[in-house]
Formats: C-alpha cells, sequence, structure tokens
C-alpha cells in the first residue's frame, strides 16, 4: 500500500513525473504532487464537484479517480484556464456576474462549464444550465453562476469550433 | 449587466457625478480575481515544512462509559509520531464560552477529548498525529475505543429529561422574557389559537470543510494559528489563556475561507488540539477535517419545539402571545452558551405589536452533535412559526392574511420601539422602520393579486399550486465595537486593516467602497486587511450581519480624517486654503485654480523625512473606533409560488420574491448575491436539509447523498427588491446588514403556500417539508377533518 507508483502525464501542457501510492486520489495528487492547490476537494465522494478537473478533454471528479488512473493522460486544472497574465472570457464572466462568494466551489464550476463545452460545442442553452446542477455551491443561490455561464457560453464555444477546424 | 432596483439618484449637470460615487454602486469584487484563477489560499492549500497530520477519532456510539481505548495498535504504526486519549491531555480546559454564557451551563461544556463517557456519534476520542494524511487515517483506524452502551440516548428535547453527568441532569435551564399581563389578556381573548410546530436540524455546511495548521516556535515561544476564523481575536485570547501564554505570544492567521455561516470559525476541539500537538511535539501540525466528519462534528441548529397560543380580539387584533420552546442542544454547551435558545424568544415577535408576552425556553440536551448558530439564527425558526401564527390566525378571523398584518404591524411613527426584552445580550430596541409600506411594495412586486388569481386559476383546472408571504424582522449592526487603521501610501495604494472577518461575503470590497467614497479615492486602490491579529490589536470578527455596519462605519471615519489631513497637506503644497481643496478620483485639485495633487504625492509630502511635512504628524493615516451598544432591524418579505406533486409529494418552488429594506445600500450586487444565496439556504431547511438520527442516535445524514442540498435545478425563478425607505439612525451611512435576509422568510413563506396549494389551511406544522412528511401530513390531516365531521 505504501509501494509509490511512477506516473507521468501533462497537466496544464506541462509533462509532469510524480511518484504515488496507488491509492491516492488525483486531487491529491494535483494537490500536493503538482502543488497545484486550486482544484479543491469539498467532499471526497464525487457528489459536490469542487474538484472537477479536465481529463482528455472531458470533466471528471478528482477525488472519484485514483491518480494512477491518469497514466499518459491529458490533464487541465482551473490554473490552465487563463492566458497568460489575464483571465479567460468564463473567469471575467464570474467576476462580471458576481458569481463567486467564497469561492471555494468556483474552480470546480469553471472547469465543468469549460469541459462541458469543449465535449460538446453544441450544447444548447438548456442543457448548460442543466449541467450546472452537477455541482453544489453554498454562497451564491446558483443565479449568477448559470448568468456568467450564459454569457461566456458563445465566446467558449467559437473558440472550441475553431480549435477543432 | 444585471437589473438592480435601486432608485438612480437625478443628474445635477453643473456638478457632474463624483468618479468615486462608490456607495451604491454594483462595482465587481476585489476579491475575485484570485479566486477565479485557482490562487486562493485556503488552509488545505497551506503547508509548513516538518509539519504532522493530525487525524482525530470519533466516538462510533451515541452515549456510554469508555471502559477503554487501545491504540497500541495504531502507536506502533510506521509514521505515527503521538496518539493521545483524554488522559494525555492533563488539565486541558473545556471548549468555553463566546456568547450568552449562562450561570449552571458550565458543567455541560465539551472537552476537547471524551472524557469518561461519551455523549455522541461523532464526538472525539483520540487523535494521532502522523507523517502523512493518508498514515494518520491508517492509524486513526487502528485506535479502538470500548464503548459500554449503559443507558439509551435521549433524541427528543421533550422527552423526560435524564441525566447528563452524575448530579447533572439533562435540562440544565429554562429561560423565560415576558411582560404585561398575559393570563387576563387570554381571558378576555375572542380568540385564542393554538399551534405546535417543529424545525428540523440542519446547519450551514460550508463548501470548505474546517482545516487548521499550528505551528510553534520554541525559540521565540510563539504560536501561529491559520484557519480558526469568524472570530480571531476572541479565539487567540481564549487560547493564550488555555496555554497559559500572554496574547502577544499567539497569533491567528485568517487565509481564505470556503464559507462559514455562523458555524465555522468558532472555537472547536480540534483547533485547540492542533495548537497543544504543535507546542508539545515541535512540528507543525495540520488537520483537515473530511466531509463526513464534519456531518456529524460541526456545530448544527435549528432544531426546536415550540408550542404557541395567541390571544386576539374580535378584530384579529394580538392581545398576547404565550410560547413555550424546547431546544435541542445536542450533546455539549458550546461555545454559544444557550444564545439560540435565548434569541429564539427574545425576537420571536418580529414586527408585530403584542401587549403581553410570555415565553419559556427549555434547554435540553441530547445525543446529538452540539448546536450553536447558523445563519439567521432563530429568526428562520421563529418566524416560520410566528407567520404561522398570524395566518392561522387569519384562517381563524376569516381575515386576509396581508389585512391581519397591517393590523398588528408596528407604526413607522412609533419607532425606535423599545421590546423592553433583551437578545444577544442587547437590549430590543427596533430602531426604524415602515413595515406596512414594506408590505405593500412586496405585493405590488410580486403581482400578488394576480399571481394568487393564476395560482387559483391552475388549481381549478387540477394543478396544485399554491402563493405564500413570510414577514420577518431581521437584526443586524452587532457591536459592541470596531477598529481601523486605514493608510494612504507613497505609491497611491490604500490599507485599510480591520479586526473583523471574511468569510467570503464581499467585506474587502464593501469597505474598500465606504473607504474610497469618503476620502476620493479608486476602490481598486485599497487593500484590505483582516482576520489577522499580528496587524491590529482589537477585532470582533464576522457575525451576526456586523461587519459592513461595524466596520464600515469605522472606516468612514478614518477616511474623514485621513481626507481632512489629505486636504490641509494639499492646500499647503497647492499655495490655497484646505476648504477649497475636492479629493476625487485620488486628485485633490484646488476649486480657484485648478491646480492639483495626487493622493500617493500628499501621502509622501507627509512621509516622516520629506520636508514639506513641517511640524505636521507623519504619515496619511488614521486610526477610528466605532462603538454601538445596540443592533439595528432590517426587515423584508419573502412571497413564494410552489408546484406539488400529489401523487409524490414533490414540492417544487417555482417563482420567488423577496422585498428587503437594507437602510443604505453599499453595493447592491452584493447584496442580491447575499440574499438569492441564503435563499438557496432557506429552501433547503423549508424542503431538504435534515441531519436524522435512528433510534440509537446514529447518524443518518453524513454525506451528500443523504443530506440533500440545493442544487440550481432546485433554485426558483428569484426576483429581489432592494428598499432604503428606513435607514438605520444608529450610524451616519443608515447602514442595516444584509447577510441573513435571504434565509429568514423562507420556511414561512414557503409552508404558507404549501397550504394554499393543497388547501388544506394550517398544513405544514413542521420544517423540512419532505415528500415523505407531506404525504403523511395530508393524511393525518384529512383524517382529523373527518374525525371532526363525523
Amino acid at each position: 500500500m505504501s509501494d509509490k507508483t511512477t506516473i507521468t502525464l501533462t497537466v496544464n501542457g506541462v509533462p509532469r513525473t510524480i511518484a504515488c501510492v496507488p491509492r491516492k486520489t488525483l486531487a491529491d495528487a494535483l494537490r500536493e504532487d503538482c502543488r497545484l492547490t486550486g482544484t479543491h476537494v469539498g467532499c471526497e465522494h464525487g457528489v459536490c464537484g469542487a474538484c472537477t478537473v479536465m481529463v482528455n478533454g472531458a470533466p471528471v471528479r478528482s477525488c472519484l479517480m485514483f491518480a494512477v488512473q491518469a497514466e499518459g493522460a491529458e490533464v487541465r486544472t482551473v490554473e490552465g484556464l487563463a492566458p497568460e497574465g489575464g483571465l479567460s472570457v468564463l473567469q471575467q464572466a464570474f467576476i462580471d456576474h458576481h458569481a463567486l462568494q467564497c469561492g471555494f466551489c468556483t474552480p470546480g464550476f469553471l472547469m465543468l462549464i469549460t469541459g462541458a463545452l469543449q465535449k460538446d460545442p453544441d450544447m444548447s442553452d438548456e442543457e448548460l444550465t442543466e449541467v450546472l446542477s452537477s455541482n453544489l455551491c453554498r454562497c451564491t443561490g446558483y443565479r449568477n453562476i448559470v448568468r456568467a455561464a450564459l454569457a461566456a457560453a458563445p465566446a467558449i464555444r467559437a473558440s472550441v469550433r475553431e480549435t477543432a477546424a | 449587466m444585471q437589473d438592480h432596483s435601486l432608485p438612480r439618484l437625478p443628474q445635477d449637470h453643473n456638478h457632474p457625478p463624483r468618479r468615486s460615487a462608490y456607495i451604491g454602486r454594483a462595482v465587481t469584487r476585489l476579491e475575485d480575481r484570485p479566486l477565479v484563477l485557482g490562487a486562493g489560499r485556503f488552509v488545505g492549500d497551506m503547508d509548513v515544512p516538518h509539519q504532522l497530520w493530525a487525524r482525530v477519532v470519533r466516538s462510533a456510539h451515541a452515549v456510554g462509559r469508555i471502559a477503554g481505548i487501545d491504540t497500541s495498535a495504531a502507536r506502533a504504526m510506521p509514521g505515527v509520531a503521538a496518539v493521545w486519549t483524554a488522559e494525555d491531555l492533563g488539565n486541558l480546559p473545556h471548549i468555553p464560552f463566546r456568547a450568552t454564557k449562562i450561570e449552571g451551563l458550565d458543567p455541560y461544556t465539551q472537552p476537547c477529548l471524551a472524557k469518561d463517557r461519551v455523549r455522541y456519534v461523532g464526538e472525539p476520542v483520540a487523535i494521532v498525529f502522523a507523517e502523512d494524511p493518508y498514515l494518520a487515517e491508517d492509524a486513526a483506524e487502528a485506535v479502538f475505543a470500548e464503548i459500554d452502551e449503559d443507558m439509551a440516548p435521549i433524541l427528543d428535547a421533550r422527552a423526560e429529561p435524564g441525566e447528563f453527568a452524575p448530579g447533572h441532569s439533562s435540562a440544565p435551564l429554562t429561560l423565560t422574557k415576558g411582560y404585561g399581563d398575559v393570563d387576563a389578556a387570554f381571558a378576555g381573548a375572542a380568540h385564542v389559537v393554538e399551534l405546535d410546530l417543529a424545525i428540523g436540524r440542519h446547519s450551514g455546511i460550508p463548501m470548505e470543510t474546517r482545516g487548521a495548521l499550528a505551528a510553534w516556535d520554541h525559540g521565540r515561544e510563539r504560536l501561529d494559528l491559520w484557519g480558526a476564523t469568524k472570530r480571531p481575536h476572541w479565539n487567540r485570547d481564549r487560547l493564550a489563556e488555555m496555554f497559559g501564554l500572554s496574547p502577544s505570544q499567539v497569533a491567528l492567521h485568517e487565509p481564505h475561507v470556503g464559507g462559514g455561516f455562523g458555524i465555522r470559525g468558532e472555537l472547536y476541539p480540534e483547533d485547540i488540539l492542533v495548537c497543544l500537538a504543535a507546542m508539545r511535539l515541535g512540528r507543525p501540525v495540520k488537520w483537515v477535517e473530511d466531509r463526513r466528519e464534519h456531518m456529524m462534528a460541526a456545530n448544527q441548529s435549528r432544531e426546536q419545539q415550540h408550542l404557541i397560543r395567541a390571544a386576539v380580539d374580535a378584530e384579529g387584533r394580538l392581545l398576547a402571545i404565550d410560547e413555550t420552546l424546547h431546544h435541542d442542544q445536542g450533546a455539549y454547551v458550546r461555545t454559544h452558551g444557550a444564545r439560540v435558545a435565548d434569541m429564539s424568544i427574545g425576537l420571536l415577535l418580529g414586527p408585530y405589536r403584542v401587549p403581553a408576552y410570555a415565553a419559556r425556553a427549555h434547554f435540553r440536551l441530547t445525543a446529538k452533535t452540539p448546536a450553536a448558530t447558523y445563519r439567521a439564527p432563530s429568526r428562520f425558526e421563529s418566524t416560520f412559526v410566528r407567520e404561522r401564527l398570524m395566518d392561522a390566525i387569519a384562517t381563524r378571523t376569516g381575515l386576509d392574511p396581508l389585512d391581519l398584518r397591517r393590523r398588528n404591524f408596528i407604526a413607522s411613527s412609533e419607532m425606535p420601539f423599545d421590546r423592553h426584552m433583551t437578545a444577544l445580550e442587547s437590549d430590543v430596541i427596533l430602531d426604524s422602520g415602515d413595515y406596512e409600506g414594506l408590505l405593500g411594495k412586496a405585493a405590488e412586486f410580486c403581482g400578488l393579486d394576480a399571481l394568487r388569481a393564476e395560482a387559483a386559476e391552475r388549481r381549478a383546472k387540477g394543478e396544485c399550486v399554491g402563493v405564500g408571504l413570510g414577514y420577518f424582522v431581521e437584526k443586524s449592526g452587532l457591536g459592541p465595537s470596531e477598529l481601523v487603521r486605514l493608510t494612504v501610501h507613497p505609491d497611491g495604494g490604500i490599507e485599510i486593516v480591520t479586526g473583523a472577518a471574511s468569510l467570503g461575503q464581499g467585506m474587502e470590497t464593501a469597505v474598500a467602497q465606504i473607504a474610497a467614497d469618503t476620502l476620493g479615492a479608486d476602490y481598486q486602490a485599497c487593500r484590505v486587511i483582516h482576520g489577522d491579529t499580528d496587524r491590529i490589536s482589537h477585532g470582533w470578527g464576522a457575525h451576526a450581519s456586523r461587519v459592513t455596519v461595524m466596520t464600515g462605519e469605522a472606516t468612514r471615519r478614518a477616511a474623514e480624517t485621513v481626507r481632512a489631513k489629505a486636504c490641509e497637506m494639499a492646500a499647503s503644497l497647492l499655495d490655497c486654503t484646505p476648504d477649497a481643496i475636492n479629493i476625487d478620483g485620488g486628485i485633490a485639485t484646488c476649486r480657484t485654480s485648478d491646480a492639483s495633487v495626487t493622493l500617493a504625492e500628499i501621502a509622501a509630502a507627509l512621509d516622516p523625512v520629506s520636508p514639506k511635512r513641517g511640524d505636521r504628524d507623519p504619515g496619511l493615516a488614521a486610526e477610528a473606533w466605532y462603538h454601538n451598544k445596540h443592533m439595528n432591524y432590517p426587515y423584508g418579505a419573502h412571497v413564494a409560488l410552489v408546484i406539488i406533486d400529489r401523487d409524490t409529494g414533490h414540492v417544487r418552488l417555482d417563482r420567488y420574491w423577496i422585498t428587503y429594506d437594507v437602510g443604505r445600500a453599499i453595493n447592491p450586487a452584493m447584496i442580491e448575491g447575499q440574499i438569492v444565496g441564503g435563499l438557496a439556504q432557506g429552501l433547503g431547511g423549508a424542503l431538504l436539509e435534515e441531519f436524522r438520527f435512528d433510534d440509537q442516535g446514529q447518524p443518518l445524514s453524513v454525506t451528500f447523498a443523504d443530506y440533500l442540498m440545493p442544487t440550481s435545478a432546485e433554485m426558483p425563478d428569484c426576483r429581489v427588491q432592494i428598499l432604503q425607505d428606513a435607514p438605520s439612525p444608529l450610524n451616519p451611512l443608515g447602514i442595516k446588514g444584509s447577510g441573513e435576509a435571504g434565509v429568514t422568510g423562507a420556511g414561512a413563506a414557503i409552508a404558507c403556500a404549501i397550504d394554499d396549494a393543497l388547501q388544506r389551511p394550517g398544513l405544514v406544522t413542521r420544517l423540512p417539508v419532505t415528500p415523505q412528511y407531506l404525504r403523511a401530513r395530508i393524511a393525518e390531516y384529512d383524517a382529523a377533518r373527518a374525525g371532526d365531521a363525523i
């Protein structure tokens, strides 16, 4: 149980090699071994979604995945969202629409929205709104998160389509 | 971007609007940038070299005698530095009282580790310290506590009291409040209405669980603690007392905090144990709670049973209220003493004139996780109870529920209105309010008549749709004091240091808006430092919707002083008189010559070694205190439209309107954010959330699969109307707090709407209204009516 395994993965475009015990969750490995603490752990049983990251282009709960399962994967975390020195359209929309208060759940929502649209840029606004019920927020009552997501969605869709084309 | 309901001030074209007019503007928050970048620094994100990890071993039994705790296997595991039980703690004091300390409660305080007996599932019985968190958890599982379940757990506050400890009953006290001749009022009443109501046990559940990181500097004999937020100075002073240190040897630091809601940041056993371990083991110690622990260890709240009676005259006027409350405190009395029970009866009357009142609160210990305050403590409960009562009186007298309320409101001409009672250790004096005016605006805002007609029409077509209203009075701006130090640095940066705390509510932005508006600066130039006992001598933290009122007013005062200093120095630099200086947008301009200097240049001129300073005190800075003996009382109304599925008993909140008078709005977008966020918690308490226990006291709600919190799918279309009709006379800006308004009226309004949808007046007598409860309650209600008919 305590023998460490070497794992090679790409996090936010940077190749990483880390050594961790097989039972270590991806969330803990990102936070402790990669020192990327923007991914938060809120429940450790896959309900709250605060730990949502993108693995190979799709949003996943990193508390429900072992780090060893991410061998060879492309992982994107909240730290990888913003362009150098700036903010992504979605991050700016969260600020403009007061879509966060304590900010603990925010990285999970940002990755959920980005990941959902990345996976399916043709998703309708109604479908996107429904996706938002996957994660929990205790401060905002969600209204402003929905507003921010819908405001940023056209730009994210356009960017995903452009990259694909 | 967003619609905000505040009226715009008329434009004066001779005087263009001030650039620094930030009060009342929905500006974006200063807090947000690091949080959206994932650069927040929560306590779980922090590490100190050579730290150990703590893991608490918790009781699996709700009640019993500790026959023995075997720690040998855990101690022998590699990577384990220490394992402690109560015996290892020596004379470590119990968790102290912070609020509403009442004679006789001391024997009921919680030890940091259970001694002799366990009293709830989740009670700390041992603690393990190890090299990494996974090892600590393994070792904790190897600790075996043998518990002899020698008695049945008490799980109902109305049950026959038992023994807490030898010589100490589980019913330590009954609080009473009241005035006037209640018996005479009941004897002469045209109607007597009686209700038996209950509220379930639920809590704040911040998305970040609790955490603590302590480090002891052996050489300098200094203790640092990160994570115990909300009341940093009070926590520092108590930790110093417990460890026999001077407060100058203890420092608390507030990192980012993932929500508080009243339950996070009080002094808990884990905070004390982590500090003690850092001192004894000579290594920093970190502890982060997991979610399952949180659901059985952090403060719970709300569970009360109310037997309430009203004496009413023939016209529907209240003559007297008689209230008997049973408060389920859980297994120990923690920092809050009897505060919630005390407030429940002290603030029960809300907006109504009640000529005579008698209330008794039975404070009972049970075998559950201890209780304390959760956002809108006692007001969520008592608003449900009082508004249920008003609805029942309306039904009995045949009056329209709004007319009945109008008939009983305290008039604005009667303000300030002294209740001649206390709550939160202060006299309850309603400072300002136009209750009738707000009711009218609330009805207009939601189009109440049309809404009722719509619901009736839909019911006629077979749908189950109803409308409900709940009216409430909140309280905010709890004193006693707050201190602010405001400094303009020579680079133009403005630093505001306060002893208040941030739990994610946006206080940095609100304080910056007040500072910048008063001083004539850019709010984005402000940096608000909070929650750090090393940076300011005194502070009262973040609770009771107090920060914008208390820190806000202290900030305004400090900014006034700094502005006067800046005007005087600028006048000297610009060769004019101070009253000719106007400061706006960070620039001081002479009105006559149009010459100007920046605040940065003024601050540089006041540098200690600046030749321009002359004999002036160095620095462009000021400190200001604000002392306040009385709370202020914002108020509002919730209106709910619900749709019920008759087959399943599922209640869907479809549309929702909240009208709230905040006195003076500093940032309407943040106030709306507080209110809509509060509603999510209010709706949780009204429909979904409950800590349930089986008959052995085993908690049944320890995951998010069992304890249901609202997601975006449960949230209704919600509209908020912010009023500024009744500024508080207790502070110059007229500010009242807004942290709790979204929660307070939710139980009342939703219960009323459910009654209406099902056309069964008085149906809802308990929260939360789960599908199971609703189906059972309809059957019970109909059976009772059928029995009456026979």
